[in-house]
Formats: C-alpha cells, sequence, structure tokens
C-alpha cells in the first residue's frame, strides 16, 4: 500500500542544505494502522509530506499502491495538524468540498457530506461556521471532510495535539470506530507515545533529527479498543515501558540540543 | 479589553439609578427579562448620549465660527457657516456658474465610479495573479515599484493631453489612483493564504483553478475589501483633481471656478458635497463588506452587556 525506501528529504536553508528525514524504510499494508512518533521538531511530518506526494523525495522511493508517487496520489486522505477547515464555508459545505472539488454534483456531494457529518457526531450543525464551533467539533469537521473522500490511505499529523486531554480521549475513540471495517492504511504522526500505542497496531520510533527509523514494535493489544480503557491494563504499561526506552533516548538528544535555541 | 469594561462600567451606572428612580421594588422578582430589558435601555440611553455630545461639539465649532467671522476675522478669506449655507442652498435652488448642481455631481459620481471599478477590476486581479505566480512577481517587482513611485496626480495633466478635457481622462487618474491602492492590498492577500488550506484543498482533490476560486479569492477577499474603503475616496480625489486640471463639467471645475473669483464659500460647498458622497459610498462599501464577510466572528465589544 505505501512504501518507502531510502527515502531522503533534504531542504536548502538559510544555513545551507538541512536534512528532515534521511533513509526511511517503512511499509503498511491496507487496513493497518501505523503510529510514528519521535521527539518534536524530528522530521515526522515530512515522511507525510512524501507519501502525500506534497514535497518530491530527493532521493529513495516512494510508492503509494505500487506505484511512484508524482503529485497527489489517488485514495490519499492527509488530516493537517492545524486546523485546514474553510472559516468562509459552512460545516455542510466544507464537508462537501472534497467531492465538490472531485466533480460530483452540488446535491450528492451534499447528501454525503450530511451522512459524514452525521457519523462524526455533528447532526444539526451543518449551517454553522467553524468559528462558532469548539476546537473538538472543528476536528470533527476536518475528520469527515477527509473522509468523506473514502480515503485508503490516511495520514495523520498530530491531528488532536491541539484538544484538551478529555476531547483527544474522545476523537481517539471516533477515530477507531470510524477506521474499523474501512480496510484504509493509515500513517498518524504523534510526538504523545501514549496516543500512538493507544491507536496503532505498529509503533514505529524515530531518532532525533535527521530523522530515520529507529525500531518498530508490535503493539499487542486486541480490538476494538477502548481509547479511554485500554491505557490502565498491564498490557498497554509493558508495551509503553518497552517503547519508551527506545524513544527516551532520542527526546534526550533533542533536549540537549534544544537548551541553547528553545523549540 | 478597556472599551468593553467601560462599557460595562457605564452601564452599570445608568442601570443603578434606574432602578433608584423608576422601581424600588422591582430588584430581584424579575430576574432575567428584567435585566435584559434594563441591559437595552442602558444600551439606548448610551447611543442618546453620544449623538447629543457630537450635536453640542458641532454646534459649538459652528456657531464660534459664525461668531469669529461675524466680529474677529475676515469672512472674505475665511466665509462663515451662513454664507456656506446660502452658498449650497443657491446652487441647488439656482443652479451654479457652470449649470445645475445635479449635473455637476452625476458627471464626478460617474467618472469616479467607472475609475473606481475598472481600477477595482484591474487592482485585484492583477494582484491575484502576481501574488501567485513568484516568477512573474519577481519580474514585475521593479516596475511596479517604480511606476508606485510616480506621483500620480501629476499623471492627470498627462492624461489630459492624451484623452481631452471629457470623462475619460478623469476616469484614467481615477483609475491608477485605486489600482494601486487594490492592487497592493490583492497581491498582499493572495500570497498570505494559508498554505495549509492550499495543501488540504489540494489532497481534497482541487486542480489549481479550483485553489484559486475556492480559496485564494475568499481569502484575499478581506484584504481586497479593507482597500476598497480607501479606494473609494482614491477615486473621487482622481475625478476632483483631474476636473480641477482641465475639465468642462464637474465639482472639480466648480471649486476651481469658486477658486478663481475668490470665493471661498462656494469652495466649502463643494467639499461638503464631496464628503457627502464618500460617506454614502463607504456606507454602501460597509454593507457590502458586511454581506461578503458574513461568515466572520463578530467582533468583540458590540454585543450589549447585562
Amino acid at each position: 500500500m505505501i512504501e518507502l525506501y531510502a527515502a531522503t528529504k533534504r531542504f536548502r536553508s538559510s544555513g545551507g542544505v538541512h536534512t528532515a528525514i534521511r533513509d526511511v524504510h517503512l511499509s503498511v499494508g491496507s487496513g493497518e494502522f501505523v503510529a510514528v512518533v519521535g521527539p518534536t521538531g524530528c522530521g515526522k511530518s515530512t515522511t507525510l509530506s512524501l507519501i502525500s506526494g506534497l514535497e518530491p523525495a530527493s532521493d529513495g522511493r516512494v510508492l503509494v499502491h505500487g506505484r511512484p508517487v508524482e503529485g497527489i496520489p489517488d485514495g490519499v486522505g492527509y488530516m493537517f495538524q492545524n486546523d485546514a477547515v474553510l472559516p468562509w464555508r459552512s460545516v455542510l459545505d466544507n464537508v462537501a468540498a472534497g467531492p465538490r472539488y472531485r466533480g460530483t454534483s452540488k446535491r450528492e456531494a451534499r447528501d454525503r457530506a450530511r451522512d459524514w457529518i452525521t457519523r462524526v457526531g455533528l447532526a444539526g450543525f451543518e449551517g454553522y461556521y467553524p468559528h462558532q464551533l469548539s476546537g473538538g467539533m472543528r476536528k470533527r469537521v476536518a475528520l469527515a471532510q477527509t473522509l468523506v473522500n473514502e480515503p485508503s490511505v490516511l495520514l495523520m499529523d498530530e491531528p488532536f495535539s491541539a484538544l484538551d486531554v478529555q476531547t483527544r480521549g474522545l476523537m481517539q475513540d471516533e477515530l477507531l470506530r470510524l477506521w474499523s471495517g474501512s480496510g484504509a492504511a493509515v500513517v498518524f504522526v504523534t510526538h504523545d507515545l501514549e496516543e500512538a500505542l493507544v491507536l496503532a497496531d505498529r509503533v514505529v520510533v524515530m531518532t532525533a533529527g535527521p530523522a530515520t527509523i529507529k525500531s518498530t514494535f508490535t503493539v499487542p493489544l486486541d480490538r476494538p479498543r477502548n481509547a479511554e480503557e485500554v491505557r490502565l491494563t498491564p498490557e498497554f504499561l509493558d508495551i509503553y515501558r518497552e517503547v519508551w526506552d527506545s524513544l527516551r533516548e532520542e527526546v534526550q538528544i533533542t533536549r540537549e540540543r534544544g537548551t541553547g535555541n528553545a523549540a | 479589553m478597556p472599551r468593553n469594561a467601560k462599557t460595562a462600567k457605564s452601564a452599570a451606572t445608568i442601570e443603578r439609578t434606574a432602578d433608584a428612580v423608576a422601581s424600588p421594588q422591582a430588584s430581584g422578582d424579575h430576574g432575567e427579562a428584567a435585566a435584559i430589558a434594563r441591559a437595552r435601555t442602558a444600551g439606548l440611553r448610551r447611543a442618546l448620549g453620544i449623538n447629543a455630545v457630537r450635536i453640542v461639539l458641532i454646534a459649538v465649532w459652528l456657531g464660534s465660527w459664525e461668531l469669529a467671522a461675524r466680529h474677529w476675522i475676515d469672512p472674505f478669506y475665511y466665509s462663515m457657516p451662513s454664507k456656506i449655507w446660502e452658498r449650497l442652498v443657491g446652487w441647488f435652488t439656482d443652479g451654479t456658474s457652470q449649470g445645475s448642481i445635479w449635473e455637476q455631481i452625476s458627471v464626478t459620481l460617474q467618472e469616479a465610479v467607472a475609475g473606481f471599478a475598472l481600477g477595482a477590476a484591474g487592482g485585484v486581479v492583477l494582484g491575484i495573479v502576481l501574488g501567485r505566480s513568484r516568477f512573474l512577481s519577481d519580474v514585475c517587482a521593479p516596475f511596479i515599484k517604480a511606476v508606485n513611485a510616480i506621483p500620480r496626480i501629476i499623471l492627470a495633466s498627462l492624461f489630459i493631453i492624451w484623452f481631452g478635457l471629457g470623462m475619460q481622462s478623469k476616469i484614467a487618474t481615477a483609475f491608477v489612483l485605486v489600482f494601486f491602492a487594490v492592487f497592493f492590498n490583492a497581491f498582499q492577500g493572495a500570497r498570505e493564504v494559508d498554505r495549509n488550506l492550499v495543501n488540504n484543498a489540494r489532497i481534497l482533490g482541487a486542480g489549481r483553478m479550483q485553489v484559486l476560486w475556492t480559496i485564494v479569492v475568499p481569502s484575499a477577499t478581506s484584504w481586497i475589501l479593507a482597500s476598497l474603503h480607501s479606494a473609494f475616496g482614491f477615486a473621487i480625489i482622481g475625478a476632483i483633481v483631474g476636473e480641477y486640471t482641465g475639465a468642462d463639467k464637474g465639482l472639480g471645475l466648480l471649486i476651481n471656478h469658486s477658486q478663481g473669483v475668490f470665493d471661498a464659500a462656494g469652495i466649502y460647498a463643494g467639499m461638503i458635497i464631496i464628503t457627502v458622497l464618500a460617506l454614502l459610498a463607504e456606507w454602501l462599501l460597509t454593507l457590502l463588506e458586511g454581506r461578503l464577510l458574513r461568515w466572520r466572528p463578530s467582533v468583540a465589544g458590540t454585543d450589549i452587556q447585562i
């Protein structure tokens, strides 16, 4: 579904060339939920922009559905860290945007949007503008906006990091519920290890920048999971300890570097 | 939020006095509805007070001017409110030295509106195109800076030679003034479009033109509308200066003529007419802005405080 071979991305910056990620090997099958964790600012998001085709890789190969990525591949959905809902459109027209862009008639696009608005629990808010909604509700709009296109590859860049803890737990549950059975391959980037373990089948730990993959862990927790309760089980704590041992060093390195120029 | 706090405070004082005077037994038992009603009366009273103070200020200003012109300063140079009023009434009843006042107003308005419409359209289109194309904007940057550095009013003289004394030369002057005001805002607006929104639209399946129409244009709209307010003022300036430089009709000509015969009252009267026109246009633009920017959160502090 998603394959990266020795993918490397460099940016030209004021101080020369900055390598965001190097030699990343990763493959995600359909229906698989992979979380990528790493210290803040290490280049996790760059991985997503390579898969989405928003940025070309400097080196290595990136394949989606077995084809090299040139431009935005079919079936990709991407939820950004910051709100990307259109402030000048109502909830309904925000969610209908994807189908409209893809040439669906206004009527049908709105029907599909209404369906998804109900599924993310926002029925009754179709006519609201984003500024009238809470942060959690805006995330639901963004989620519906992404899912209405029925992506087979779902990329998520710390989508819930701006939410308070209770809302985040709720959204994690919603995400698992909506994703289950969809068969979509998910790459979920986060710096929150707990979130990664609650959601994913596999957790990939990245090194401090320039980021590459340090280790991969399989999460031995049964589905369906309840996001609030699963974190209290002994199995969860065991795997948490194991992954944290690996992640801790990288966080430490980033902290030491960052003391001069605080992130 | 100091303004907020002040409103709340003054509302509170008024409420308290209203309570004390009118309804000593009202406190408590009416609850919510009474509180809302009281807040509304407080708001009304506040608006009334503001307008009363404004009227007093105008009366003091005009009164002292009139008084000074009658006793101390020479009304030949400085004119006085009663003379200006007489001149205005005369223009509207007997017509002006150039013919009917309505004709002058209509000519100036037509020039300003035509210059405004053309300049705004040109500025928006070019601003958005250059704002979205790095290459074109880099190519054009020095030229635009150079043209912008020209004192554009001088172009009015050139336009008279090119287009003659008729309306075209005034429309051209208004056009250049409006164009640059709108262009720079549209350019900035198109450039500052949130990358996140563009990327999101692309992922959702938007092509280049769809990104332009559904993301760039709406994002730039608030920038553009902000510039349109000052741009209409520029359009009127352009039309008047054009007429002033050489014309056969219009308010600018009227003012120029008043200057020629040392008629200070005539200049003031022309100024007042132009001000009223500009305020009317401003009001219309605010209505338009309200319609186009319905999605924006309302400005804090406009709610009535309870």
